[in-house]
């Protein structure tokens, strides 16, 4: 017998000194540790148009117009601008500017980078199809020309970066991936702008190590003193949270909202919190002459505002609050936040109250005492607890009489029923990177917008829609918007729920300032030893 | 004996050809990749032409025969998630995962022989009854629960071992890269292996332990112990060898499992192996990824299969006479 146990016990041991072998690595200078959920897909600043993507880019490249921590506009790559006439607008150029590999920035990059971002296979063209012309006035002055007047353009040129024309010929990505040509192009993992940090490696879903870029422009604007990034995508919740707890990482920009009282209860961890630039909502299919999944057959409920108005007096937002997003999130009224122009915040105060008593009389007027039966389709992997909302939502209709079948399902298979207009009854989360009431009804207000499937729309609506596109004068605009709001307000095609919160985790010694859009900008950091 | 190998060879691709057919017909259902690969701004028009330039709207027999074409030549296609070519991402990963798989089997196959031949020939001893009942938590609990419960306690709580990862790696000449040249891999590799292997390893314990009671109890040991044979050679030399067929079948077929559940450990443990790179696809409906490590698997199974078949005929010498004969 004792040969076993001697075995068992040198095995142990084995594994015992093996482990104790190895010791905490030093930190020299001053790294910042950053996780999140999930890896930036491509490092091609112009080939998708997504979150996780464009935070990667803008570590490393420059628009001609960028954000301040509060969200104003602010000069970029362009130090002013003016506008020439109401087509045409004048950028300055910073002078003294080099790429990373030294390449000096001039007014061909700014040509080149806008108009590969108008290329077919760019996901960025949404933001520069305004513009017909560019002129290179000198090698530090260009001039934009768009076909109407934009009185966006400027919020639209915060999400192109500019990229070194040189570079991207002599490596052959003057366009973005184009999936037919069976290739990586060197874009993917390879960059060159003009950021405050440089790319120092990268690997896809592992590792991708920024270090500081002492030629940047900005550095006396935004002292920031963090020598290198490394950021490790983590996408198990729990992992996640412990490699933060265990101080393997120094910030989290996903906590998990179960997790963030535990988080908090640690001595050398805190948690900041915003409102996120996104709102939570239920659409409903106001246009169809019969819903799809109802007991109700030969005509459509939603077509009448009751019944509408019935369904949003019967959820109870505060107990959605309460119990589902554990005290995260601001109940709304409307689908757009403070931050976007057109928000009114009485909007969000009068939302119509929790009432089952109403919702029922409602019902009863519009003809369904007894309540129908309907589907709501549902995300589960997209927004914070997307599932559970509609969950709890079930059964507070359920009170009023309406028997709501849920369907909740992966994202890939929920967005298609909402761009494919095959939903009756479904949740939807928008936010707005312009920063204007003008994005939002272009796609959920127009009734040509594509993820309206609510079908709501008037020609008159798509009128007022189309002609803010275009008019340059503030005041006339935000009037304009103003009346469109008052309109869809009372029309109720959407039932606004909540507006996310963003919280991000992370250590004390950590100092960067939370941002609505939920995009650390790494070079407004600081890290105290 | 060649013979026998061509027709497994045979079979094997018809496997995996059918596997390949139901695996890209199930692909229908996992949702539309477009709507990932796009954001929420891109018209209804431009997701029609990225449909186009993919292929998507090409009929399911056009899709799959270029699929099989393609795969013939080595060539997976490109990944909608990470635009790169899908046997690129495969060639960076695979070594992360065969590591994780190789550390945990020997792991499962030393911890369930040596457990499994201890509790087998002791079974009254009190160690060998809290080994038994302390492998009910290898079988009884799911791999996320053990592998969270691990890195709470020697991550979080003891500050010992990172909770994710793989450490520093090496990369060697032909692209593999490797963990288990640095401390750091070393001490990655820790606790996703032994989540991994736990299941394994009960099993093996399992299996030995009552087929050493079995031949523990035949004739040709109590005539050996008759004969005066010392107890160390009845044990490993004629026991324990009577007992590894059914070991090599079920450790040949729970290798093709490790793979597979390495899925979960993978996820857990953020190792940047197939599995997690499976999971991810899943979840992206990148179709080129999945389908491309649905074929590996297969291969893999097959493979193995294959090798314990010829591990048969190594170990046990009545198969070879059959074959003679």
């Amino acid at each position: 017998m004792g040969t076993f146990s001697k075995k068992l016990a040198v095995a142990g041991f084995v594994l015992g000194v093996g482990a104790s072998l190895v010791a905490m690595p030093a930190r020299s200078e001053n790294t910042l540790r950053y996780a999140n959920v999930g890896d930036a897909a491509t490092l091609d600043p112009h080939a998708l148009n997504s979150l996780v993507t464009l935070m990667a880019g803008m570590q490393m490249h420059d628009a001609l117009v960028m954000r301040s921590p509060t969200m104003e506009k602010v000069p970029g790559l362009a130090e002013s601008w003016e506008i020439l006439d109401e087509n045409t607008w004048q950028f300055n150029l910073r002078r003294d500017v080099t790429f990373h590999n030294g390449n000096a920035f001039t007014a061909d990059d700014v040509i080149f980078s806008i108009r590969r971002a108008q290329s077919e296979t760019s996901q960025m063209n949404g933001y520069v199809n305004t513009i017909t012309g560019i002129r290179k006035v000198d090698d530090h002055t260009v001039q934009l020309v768009t076909a109407k007047p934009n009185p966006i353009l400027l919020d639209q040129l915060i999400n192109i970066f500019m990229m070194d024309k040189e570079w991207a010929e002599k490596h052959e990505v003057t366009e973005p991936q184009n999936f037919k040509d069976k290739q990586e192009t060197y874009a993917v993992r390879h960059t060159n702008g003009t950021g405050a940090f440089k790319l120092q490696s990268r690997e896809p879903d592992v590792k991708t190590v920024f270090v500081r870029n002492d030629q940047w422009w900005g550095k006396d604007l935004y002292p920031h003193n963090i020598d290198k990034i490394v950021w490790t995508p983590i996408s198990n919740d729990a992992t996640r949270v412990a490699a933060l707890l265990s101080g393997e990482v120094d910030l989290l920009t996903d906590p998990p909202l179960q997790d963030l009282k535990r988080i908090k209860a640690g001595p050398s961890l805190k948690v900041d919190q915003t409102a996120q630039i996104r709102t939570i909502f239920f659409g409903l299919d106001v246009k169809s002459e019969e819903l799809r999944h109802s007991s109700v057959k030969g005509k459509n409920p939603f077509q009448d505002v009751k019944v509408r108005q019935a369904f949003y007096h019967a959820i109870n937002i505060d107990a959605i609050k309460r119990a589902v997003m554990r005290g995260l999130a601001i109940p709304a009224g409307m689908i757009i936040e403070p931050p976007i122009n057109g928000y009114k915040s009485e909007w969000d105060e009068n939302r119509l109250a929790f009432d089952p008593e109403k919702s029922k009389a409602l019902l009863t007027e519009a003809g369904y005492p007894d309540g129908f039966s309907v589907q709501l389709d549902c995300p589960n992997n997209r927004y914070q607890n997307d599932e559970a909302i509609c969950q709890a939502a079930v059964g507070m209709l359920a009170k009023v009489g309406i028997d709501v079948k849920l369907n909740a399902q992966p994202k890939t298979q929920h967005f298609p029923l909402i761009t494919g207009k095959g939903t009756d009854f479904y949740m939807l989360g928008w936010g707005i990177p312009t920063m204007d009431s003008g994005f939002i009804f272009d796609y959920l207000f127009h009734s040509g917008g594509s993820w309206n499937a609510s079908g709501y729309g008037t020609k008159e609506l798509d009128g007022k829609i189309e002609a803010i596109r275009g008019i340059v004068d503030p005041k006339k605009r935000n009037l304009l918007i103003e009346e469109i709001w008052t309109q869809i307000q009372e029309d109720m095609p959407y039932l606004p729920l909540h507006h996310q919160m963003i919280s991000w985790a992370m250590n004390k010694s950590v100092d960067i300032p939370i941002e609505p859009n939920n995009m650390p900008r790494f070079y407004w950091a600081t890290l105290q030893k | 004996m060649v013979h026998f190998i061509a027709s497994r060879l045979f079979q094997s691709s018809i496997v995996m050809l059918v596997v390949a057919l139901i695996s890209f017909y199930l692909f229908n259902f996992v949702g539309d990749p477009i709507s990932n690969m796009v954001g929420q701004e891109t018209s209804v028009k431009d997701m029609e032409a990225l449909r186009d330039r993919l292929g998507l709207n090409d009929p399911f027999l056009v899709q799959f025969g270029g699929f099989i074409l393609n795969a013939l030549e080595g060539d997976f296609g490109i990944s909608y998630r990470l635009q790169r070519p899908v046997e690129d991402i495969v060639a960076e990963r695979m070594p992360a995962t065969l590591e994780l798989v190789l550390v945990s089997a020997v792991i499962a196959i030393l911890l369930g022989v040596a457990g499994g031949l201890f509790t087998g020939l002791k079974k009254k001893h009190w160690f060998s009854k809290t080994i038994l009942t302390g492998s009910l938590v290898g079988v009884s609990l799911p791999t996320f629960v053990i592998g969270i419960l691990l890195i709470y306690l020697f991550s979080v709580k003891v500050n010992l071992l990172p909770s994710f990862g793989r450490g520093e790696v090496v990369k060697l000449d032909g692209g593999w890269s490797t963990g288990l040249l640095t401390a750091s891999g070393w001490k990655a590799i820790i606790l996703p292996s032994v989540t991994l292997a736990l299941y394994q390893t009960t099993l093996i314990l399992r299996i030995i332990r009552s087929e050493m009671l079995e031949v523990m109890r035949t004739d040709f040991i109590k005539f050996a112990r008759a004969r005066g044979l010392k107890r160390r050679d009845i044990n490993y030399g004629h026991a324990l060898k009577n007992t590894l067929i059914p070991v090599i079948t079920v450790a040949g077929l729970q290798i093709g499992s490790l793979i597979a559940f390495s899925i979960i450990t993978e996820t857990v443990f953020q190792w940047p192996g197939m599995g997690s790179l499976f999971i991810q696809a899943v979840q992206f409906a990148d179709v080129p990824v999945m389908s491309a490590y649905l074929v590996m698997v297969a291969f893999f199974f097959v493979m193995i299969n294959l090798i314990v078949d010829l591990l048969y005929f190594v170990v046990d010498p009545r198969l070879r006479a059959d074959v003679k004969g």
